[in-house]
């Protein structure tokens, strides 16, 4: 395959408004040459819009978008290269896969026999080969997707663009073929923009996670950097599992079941929530009643990792704490334990919010 | 259906479902039927086709059949390429303008065919007034409420948005997005329009006859007057030429495993 180098895109402040509702209010995002961004947001944020505009399918309606430093705001789909797979199956039923496959090249005046090849070699990269010849109907969800990756790549796009191509796939298949669309993405070298609301699929295949609410996005950052400082506390709460546990903050302290740890951002009111994830929190058995105590109330397995729900005498709030299985043998439900925050800094919400 | 019933109960369901069909089919053939024995049929009991023969031989049969011919070309021409687009567009952008278009569409059958024929009168340009034409126009209204529904029902059947997006995104022009994925996927359904169209200018007779215009139908009309016979033995013949057609469409589509959809009215 060709176009190892990618293009940049830059999406500079677009707007998309439909009636009262802002479908995306100010979008920033940069993509360099080559690399995956996973769009991560909770449903409605303008992930799907945010792609939408960039394939041209939409116009914004105020902003700019430019790709290789060329402003294509205003050009047409079909003028804009670049290839989408949709949520949907989008498969051109009247069409074989690999005349799907095809048709960009079709459309492009590319003569039968290059198209053809071309096709057959982008149908063997995602592993069709033998179902070259089948209609869609004839093809397993799946397989349907993959079929649409690669007629999305048979143009050789500027970006690539996916939009939950997964998620209609079942959990098995959605794995396997999340790797490989990594894989291939990684061989073709093609800059690509991937919408999910599912994190992990996010973090498995992401350089860069970016996480969107309410038509902005909140923190673009490599998916570890993500998980452990993230920026604001929507996307603590929206990235990987967190305790919300009520505290009281006082002079860059935040205080909380009878600890003070170093404030790290987020609400500056005087009653907040602490944000702490649920390994930031260390366990021991112990006979004291205090604040900072609590009593193991379920323990579920989780292979390596064992997650104990410990309500706390403060305030009866229930806390997660994942630990080494090994560590946690003891741990049976009715136990008193005393609670440790590990985490250095504490992300705060505002009160009240859940 | 019920397997643990007794045999006589599920018989019966099954004898009555068979009596009406016997029926319903009675009831088309019969009157074809004995309007081909008619046709055929000289006073002292002996069978011809002499009817057949004089008809087609007549000069005016040919003029009139070239007239509707040509009329049903264009009609056909002319409402598949403004509902094809129209109703693909209403899909994609305007779904809730579909309902008001869709009323709009229906409006010939409510209107009557007199009123259309006089208004139509009224409203066409003097340099068409003269031209039989002018008839392709009224036509094109006409068929609306067939072309509409059946190109709709065919546009219901797929997921218009995500494969024009799909199209669009990989480079195709409005035109290709037409021509190459929306036409083939609907393709039964531009069919069972077309059908609906032709049979509709075959058999129109009161604005072509208002309109003083001698079409296949006013012809028919004309000759019955004064020969019975013949009248008849062309009703049996376009009868003959809409089930041939009928079949012809269907056989092309067959070759795309897909059903003939006439309309979507059922
Ligand atoms: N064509 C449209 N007309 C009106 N409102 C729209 C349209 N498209 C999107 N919206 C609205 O814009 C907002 C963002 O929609 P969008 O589809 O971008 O969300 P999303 O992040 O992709 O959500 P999901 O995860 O559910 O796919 C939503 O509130 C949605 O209702
Ligand atoms: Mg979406």
């Amino acid at each position: 395959m060709t176009n190892k180098s990618g293009s940049a895109v830059e999406m500079i402040n677009l707007q998309r408004i439909f009636g009262d509702v802002k479908a995306l209010d100010g979008l920033n995002l940069t993509i360099k040459p080559g690399q995956l961004v996973a769009l991560l947001g909770p449903s409605g944020c303008g992930k799907t819009t945010a792609l939408r505009l960039l394939a041209g399918l939409d116009l914004a309606d105020g902003g700019q978008i430019t790709v290789d430093g060329r402003d294509i705001t205003n050009v047409p789909a079909n003028k804009r290269d670049m290839g989408m797979v949709f949520q949907a199956y989008s498969l051109f039923p009247n069409l074989t896969a690999v005349e799907n496959v095809a048709f960009g090249l079709k459309v492009r005046g590319i003569s039968e026999e290059i198209r053809i090849k071309k096709a057959k070699e982008l149908l063997d990269l995602v592993g069709l080969s033998r179902e070259a010849n089948r209609y869609s109907h004839q093809l397993s969800g799946g397989q349907q997707q993959r079929v649409a990756l690669a007629r999305a790549l048979a143009i050789e796009p500027k970006v690539l663009l996916l939009d939950e191509p997964l998620s209609a796939l079942d959990a098995k298949v959605r794995t396997q073929l999340r790797d490989e669309i990594r894989r291939i993405q990684l061989e073709v070298g093609t800059t690509t923009l991937f919408v999910t609301h599912d994190q992990e699929e996010a973090m498995a295949m992401a350089d860069l996670v970016g996480v969107m609410s309410n038509g902005k996005l909140e923190q673009i950052a490599a998916p570890d950097d993500i998980y452990a400082n993230p920026a604001t506390a929507f996307v603590a709460s929206f990235v990987g599992a967190m305790n919300r546990i009520p505290a009281k903050l006082s002079s860059g302290k935040v205080e909380f079941l009878g600890q003070s740890v170093k404030y790290g951002g987020g609400s500056s009111a005087t009653t907040v929530v602490a944000l702490v994830r649920p390994e930031s929190i260390s366990v021991t058995p112990t006979k004291v009643n205090d604040s900072k105590s609590g009593t193991v109330i379920a323990r579920s397995f989780l292979g390596p990792q064992t997650r104990l729900t410990v309500k706390t005498h403060e305030h009866g709030t229930h806390l997660h704490v994942d630990m080494a299985s090994s560590d946690a043998l003891e741990l049976t439900a009715g136990t008193n334990v005393s609670l440790t925050i590990t985490a250095s800094t504490v992300l705060t919400d505002a009160d009240g919010k859940n | 259906m019920n397997k643990n019933n007794s045999s006589t109960v599920t018989a019966k369901p099954g004898l009555g479902l068979n009596a009406w069909m016997i029926a319903g089919l009675l009831f088309f053939t019969v009157p074809m039927f004995s309007a081909f024995i008619f046709s055929v049929q000289v006073g002292d009991g002996t069978y011809t086709l002499g009817a057949y023969r004089r008809m087609i031989s007549d000069p005016g049969f040919g003029e009139a059949l070239w007239i509707s011919a040509r009329l049903a070309i264009l009609t056909v021409a002319i409402a598949i390429g403004i509902m094809v687009p129209t109703v693909t567009w209403l899909h994609i952008r305007a779904q809730r303008a579909k309902r008001i278009v869709e009323f709009i569409t229906l409006l010939p059958l409510i209107i009557p065919p007199v009123v259309i024929a006089l208004g139509f009168l009224g409203s066409m340009p003097l340099w068409l007034k003269d031209s039989v034409y002018m008839l392709v126009f009224a036509y094109v209204v006409l068929s609306m409420p067939y072309t509409f529904r059946s190109i709709d029902t065919g546009l219901s059947a797929i997921d218009v948005k995500t494969l024009v997006d799909a199209a669009r995104g990989l480079g195709a022009s409005w035109r290709q997005v037409m021509v190459s994925i929306i036409g083939p996927n609907i393709q039964s359904a531009i069919f069972g329009a077309i059908f609906l169209t032709v049979a509709l200018v075959l058999g129109e007779f009161v604005i072509s006859n208002l309109l003083l215009w001698s079409t296949l139908p006013v012809w028919m009309a004309l000759v019955g007057m004064s020969d019975a016979e013949g009248a008849v033995a062309l009703s049996v013949m376009s009868l003959v030429f809409v089930w041939l057609l009928l079949m012809l469409l269907s056989s092309l589509n067959r070759r795309r495993k897909v059903r003939v959809n006439v309309g979507g009215l059922s």
